[in-house]
């Protein structure tokens, strides 16, 4: 895979970007759960070219017992990314930035979370990026809340994320790797709907207190929609296991 | 892998009382809710550094140094020179901080300090590059926390920006296919000058400048750091909780004037 040029425009004459969507335009997404066998819970996101992986372990046994703490459960976060999921070969070895991603990631998780139910167990969130295309962090975020609620773990809510940023002078939502790298600010988010908090809030380049006002807002709309979207993945889910059921018990009365 | 950090005991009453106070408008060292601590800002401590500062922020006191030395820039950017900022955590500084490879909470801090050097376009990246692809001059920063009072964030990036207009580089040249020092030195050219400004959520009060005793009992914190122009060039959320879309815009407008009152300071102190 040879290395993608810088191309010459990050948007067109038309206002559309290097992969035709508009300023204000999510990037395609899908979502699924429960895809792994051996996990309490799991699920999988691809937003643009990202495909992001991500299980739940717990609650279970502290392990080494120290970390536990007698009211409450520990959260565990490793945010990982895989050598062949960039261009140029990534270490395995967790980077200084995948650790810091992990801290940002567990404390965007955090609240919605009732570890108080759970005292001196651990919850682990394993999320593996097998191939990454800018806003990780928050795809990764999106995919760890449906997880959770995968394994059945109790939360208040579930979170959404996503990233605002600035290309070529103007507001771009759920910026792609090369609006990322060519592009002038980059602001990721993440948002408890209805409680209405802000959990992760990053923001790296150069952005007017306007221009920060106005991202900090698209970003906002959009985690309301990813949402959304988090919600009918799961309803989805349960709406096949009553399926299942139905037909499990039907064929009981026949037998 | 990141774990919900164990807080050290605080008695619950000592609790109470800085949460009660913070709510009242009042602060446990008799601040304003928008007030920092005493700074105090002493550079040129350290002589075999090409630059440094020392930052005394209330109790908290960080100390950063500069080095500048010759190496070889990434083969993504051969046109500029490299920037590395690191943070140590060291014991002596807290009884919560071990000796080791960097914590988490180090490498965010570094991180942090980072991101405003490095997007508010803080160090001219193009100047100084002795030979394209081969030779640059690397500028590290090197944030020495040395007692933890709390707010670690603002004192590593006065220190750092501090220590930064503080350095002088030797002048060197290409003669050939070598690099030779020509005697003498210049200043390290500047462009911007990137103040964090730290802000916590205690009960439902945004205070900025947290204490250790405060960071304590915060809810979650909210860096925003402002360039020169009153433009914001990074930010960093952190804690177990967050904050309304209302507080971060409050946030954002108290850190414009704040960091222009500490630059202020920095540049006076550096230049003093």
């Amino acid at each position: 895979m040879p290395e993608p040029k810088q191309p010459e425009k990050l948007i067109d004459d038309k206002g559309l970007r290097i992969d035709g969507r508009r300023l204000d335009e999510l990037r395609p997404i899908k979502l699924e759960v429960g895809l792994l066998d051996k996990a309490d819970g799991s699920a999988y996101i691809e937003q643009g070219k990202n495909k992001i992986l991500v299980a739940v372990y717990g609650p279970r046994e502290a392990h080494p017992k120290h970390i536990a703490m007698p009211e409450r459960a520990v959260i565990r976060c490793r945010y990982h990314m895989a050598p062949f999921s960039v261009d140029e070969r990534k270490n395995p070895a967790p980077s200084r930035r995948e650790m810091e991603l992990s801290k940002v990631i567990r404390e965007s998780l955090e609240p919605v979370v009732l570890t108080d139910l759970y005292p001196r167990t651990t919850i682990d969130l394993f999320i593996e990026v097998l191939q990454s295309d800018g806003g990780s962090r928050c795809a990764g975020i999106t995919a760890a809340s449906l997880a959770l609620a995968d394994a059945g773990i109790p939360m208040k809510e579930m979170v959404a994320a996503c990233a605002v940023g600035k290309i070529e002078g103007k507001l771009a939502l759920d910026l792609s790797d090369a609006e990322d790298k060519y592009g002038e600010a980059d602001i990721p988010v993440a948002l408890v709907p209805n409680a209405g908090l802000v959990t992760l809030l990053q923001m790296d380049g150069h952005l007017t207190l306007s221009e920060f006002e106005q991202g900090f807002t698209m970003a906002l709309e959009a985690c309301k929609t990813l949402h959304a979207m988090q919600r009918e993945v799961l309803k989805k889910k349960y709406a096949t296991m009553k399926e299942a059921a139905e037909e499990r018990e039907e064929a009981e009365v026949v037998a | 892998m990141s774990a919900t950090p164990q807080l050290p005991p605080v008695a619950k009453l000592e609790q109470k009382t800085v949460v009660d106070l913070v709510s009242k408008g009042k602060r446990i060292d008799e601040r304003g809710p928008e007030s920092y601590r005493p700074i105090q800002i002493q550079v040129g401590l350290i002589e075999k550094a090409n630059g440094s500062a020392q930052v005394h922020l209330g109790k908290s006191k960080v100390l950063a140094g500069i080095k500048v030395q010759t190496g070889t820039p990434f083969p993504d950017t051969p046109d500029e020179r490299v920037l590395t900022v690191n943070a140590e955590l060291v014991p002596l500084a807290s009884p919560s901080f071990e000796a080791g490879p960097p914590s988490e909470a180090a490498i965010e801090i570094s991180r942090v300090v980072d991101r405003g050097i490095r997007e508010s376009k803080a160090i001219d990246m193009k100047s100084l590059v002795l030979q394209k692809g081969k030779t640059v001059q690397v500028v590290y920063v090197d944030i020495y926390v040395l007692d933890h009072d709390g707010n670690l964030i603002d004192a590593a990036s006065m220190a750092a920006l501090a220590a930064l207009v503080n350095s002088k580089v030797a002048k060197m040249e290409v003669k050939g296919d070598e690099v030779i020092n020509k005697g003498g030195h210049h200043q390290l050219p500047l462009n911007n000058y990137p103040v964090a400004v730290t802000f916590a959520k205690v009960d439902r009060t945004i205070i900025v400048d947290p204490s250790l005793e405060e960071e304590q009992v915060m809810n979650a914190r909210l860096t925003v750091t402002i360039d020169k122009n009153g433009d914001i060039c990074a930010m960093q959320k952190g804690g177990l909780y967050g904050f309304t879309p209302d507080e971060v815009r409050k946030a954002v407008h108290m850190a414009v004037g704040k960091a222009a009152e500490n630059r202020a300071r920095i540049m006076a102190a550096a230049k003093g």
